[in-house]
């Protein structure tokens, strides 16, 4: 066996410290270009990809934003088009992640207030006898639904349509990218049978 | 938290041992850990969570910048208390390391795999429900009062199919990140990257083509109307409603009440008052089953945004539950006045109609957990009993005619 494995590519390792970061739950998260060679944060975001491989790579679940994180593959020959459409990837990524992260963080605060303020008013501890959290249980939590539910309608609004917007554009892009591999796939066979 | 975790050593490192041993536990079974939230016990973690990977954090800098400098002291408790910071800081970076490497082991490679794709589509397409749909347009096609069409029955039932399929990929296709954040559906192809959108697309422009083409060339152009519109309905104006207005359960009743009536009307190749009538049996079930369903999973339709009358307005979701089950028995009277069954029907099907429509006035009067299961279960069963029900009381077509001679 002779030296390394062929290089292949790079991956955008931006994504993993942006995961990590988001931690805390708000995630002020910069944009990154692709990084290489970084101390990781957490035991989540230590995964590197093997160099044999050419495709992106899906983790498992945010803890706080419930969503999979993608290390995305960046090829040798990388044309304008691809990139655009990993930048784009890329930045939905880290938009989505920001969003879910402090959407789940304000839910369960707003959830542990709600069940704080209603245990005061009935005069109980948080924890019991047997050192247990006291819950209340769902017809009791309704009311906290309805009303995160009606806090947040606009801020749901507002995401739902940039997230069908991001999401036609990045399926969009996907299929650009795909015809135009065909097409140089095609335009190579052409070259050959010519030759 | 730092002080306490500064001053009570030995109960911190039991109690580490313990969190570690549940984190370990969690992390190895591949579910878990997909929640926001440790489980068992979903509501007490989240919070004690934090403050144990906080005091993680601070005994990982203590235990680093302390140990060297004990060693020397030879007082034994001190001695006991270096090994059991030793130990528990070995215990930790064996968790930390096992936690990383299954970790590491659920990082999946975005290839797709040929192999699992069929089970993948099947997935997207939401197969099982499908399947459903099918079942109710061939019950609208076999209580159509003509001859049956085993061709034409076959077309209706795949194009039928394939238009179900597509509309289902859409729908995924447009809930990736609220399907991550729901328990019920966190699993879908989609979310777990089994499958790229462009593909999910592809696929639902595969079924849905060919699906309305075989409707309305191979069977008539109005069951084709009717299938492009309930994919049209379901996917442009029930999936985007389901976030701005609870009117969303009313259009998806809509959508459900559609396959029977083009069952029917690929057997007769007319909208008569027997196919509005079946439509009708459909739409109303909708509601004690969407309603009961909807009852158990009012956390996560909060949390993701969800504009869904368990929600909102608890007290009217009971009630049109309860309305719409009464309605079935009023729908069932009226199938052998419009000719399409004899009046065994009414009477056979009257048992199960009561008790549905009992376990909806349980779902209002007890508005729990247990009752909406009950309602959501009998709901199950509940439709493919009547259906089959009504298929035995079908009014033959000897009799039908025999009449509509004798008024002549």
């Amino acid at each position: 066996m002779a030296g390394a494995a062929p290089r292949v590519g790079r991956w955008w390792l931006g994504s993993r410290r942006g995961f990590s970061r988001a931690g805390g739950g708000a995630g002020r998260l910069a944009a990154e270009g692709p990084v290489r060679g970084h101390k990781p944060e957490s035991p989540a975001s230590s995964f590197c990809p093997p160099a044999c491989s050419c495709n992106d790579w899906i983790g498992p679940p945010d803890r706080h934003s419930n969503l999979r994180p993608i290390i995305f593959h960046i090829p040798k020959n990388e044309s304008p088009l691809e990139r655009k459409l990993r930048e784009f990837r890329q930045e939905t990524q880290i938009w989505n992640q920001q969003f879910w992260a402090s959407q789940n963080m304000s839910f369960r605060k707003g959830k542990e207030e709600f069940i704080s303020s209603r245990l005061k008013a009935k005069g109980l501890d948080m924890i019991d006898r047997t050192g247990q959290k006291v819950t209340l249980n769902a017809e009791e939590m309704a009311d906290f639904y309805k009303d995160f539910l009606s806090k947040n309608f606009k801020k749901h609004m507002c995401y739902n349509r940039e997230w069908y917007k991001r999401n036609f554009i990045t399926t969009f892009l996907m299929g650009q990218v795909a015809f135009k591999r065909v097409w140089k796939k095609l335009g190579w066979k052409k070259m050959k049978v010519g030759n | 938290m730092h002080c306490f975790g500064v001053a009570n050593k030995r109960w911190i490192t039991f109690q580490h041992l313990n969190f570690l041993k549940r984190m370990y536990v969690t992390q190895s079974s591949k579910d878990l850990s997909q929640q926001a939230k440790l489980k068992p016990d979903p509501v007490a973690h989240p919070v004690l969570e934090k403050k144990h990977l906080g005091q993680e954090k601070t005994v990982t800098c203590e235990l680093r910048s302390v140990s060297p400098l004990h060693p020397p002291l030879s007082e034994t408790s001190h001695r006991n208390e270096v090994k059991e910071m030793k130990s528990a800081a070995v215990v930790e970076d064996l968790a930390t390391a096992v936690g990383a490497e299954s970790k590491e082991k659920q990082w999946k490679e975005m290839k797709l795999q040929l192999d699992d794709l069929p089970g993948i589509l099947a997935r997207l397409s939401k197969i099982k429900l499908t399947a459903l749909v099918v079942s109710t347009a061939s019950a609208g096609f076999a209580m159509a009062p003509v001859p049956f069409d085993l061709t034409c029955f076959l077309l209706t039932s795949i194009g039928t199919g394939l238009a179900s399929c597509a509309a289902n990929s859409i729908n995924q296709f447009f809930e990736v990140p609220f399907d991550s954040n729901m328990n019920r559906t966190k699993n879908r192809p989609l979310v777990r990257g089994q499958i790229s959108p462009l593909l999910a697309v592809s696929f639902a422009a595969t079924c849905a083509v060919p699906g309305i083409a075989l409707l309305t060339l191979g069977v008539n152009p109005l069951t084709g109307a009717l299938g492009a519109f309930n994919i049209f309905l379901y996917t442009c104006c029930y999936t985007p409603m389901k976030r701005m207005s609870i009117a969303n359960t009313w259009v998806g009743a809509v959508v459900g009440a559609i396959p029977p009536i083009m069952g029917w009307t690929a057997a007769t190749g007319s909208l008569d008052a027997g196919a509005l009538l079946l439509g009708g049996i459909l739409y109303s079930w909708q509601f004690p089953h969407f309603n009961a369903l909807s009852w158990g999973l009012r956390e996560d339709y909060s949390r993701g945004g969800y504009c869904m009358m368990s929600v909102t307005h608890p007290a009217m979701c009971r009630r049109v539950a309860l309305r719409h089950c009464l309605a079935l028995i009023g729908l069932s009277t009226v199938a052998p006045l419009l000719d399409v069954t004899t009046w065994n029907f009414p009477l056979v099907s009257l048992p199960i109609n009561l008790y549905i429509s009992y376990l909806g006035f349980r779902f209002y009067r007890d508005a729990d957990r247990s009752s909406s299961r009950k309602l959501f279960f009998c709901s199950l069963w509940h439709l493919p009993m009547l259906l089959l029900l009504m298929l035995t009381c079908k009014k033959s077509l000897l009799e039908s005619e025999d009449k509509s001679n004798h008024l002549r």
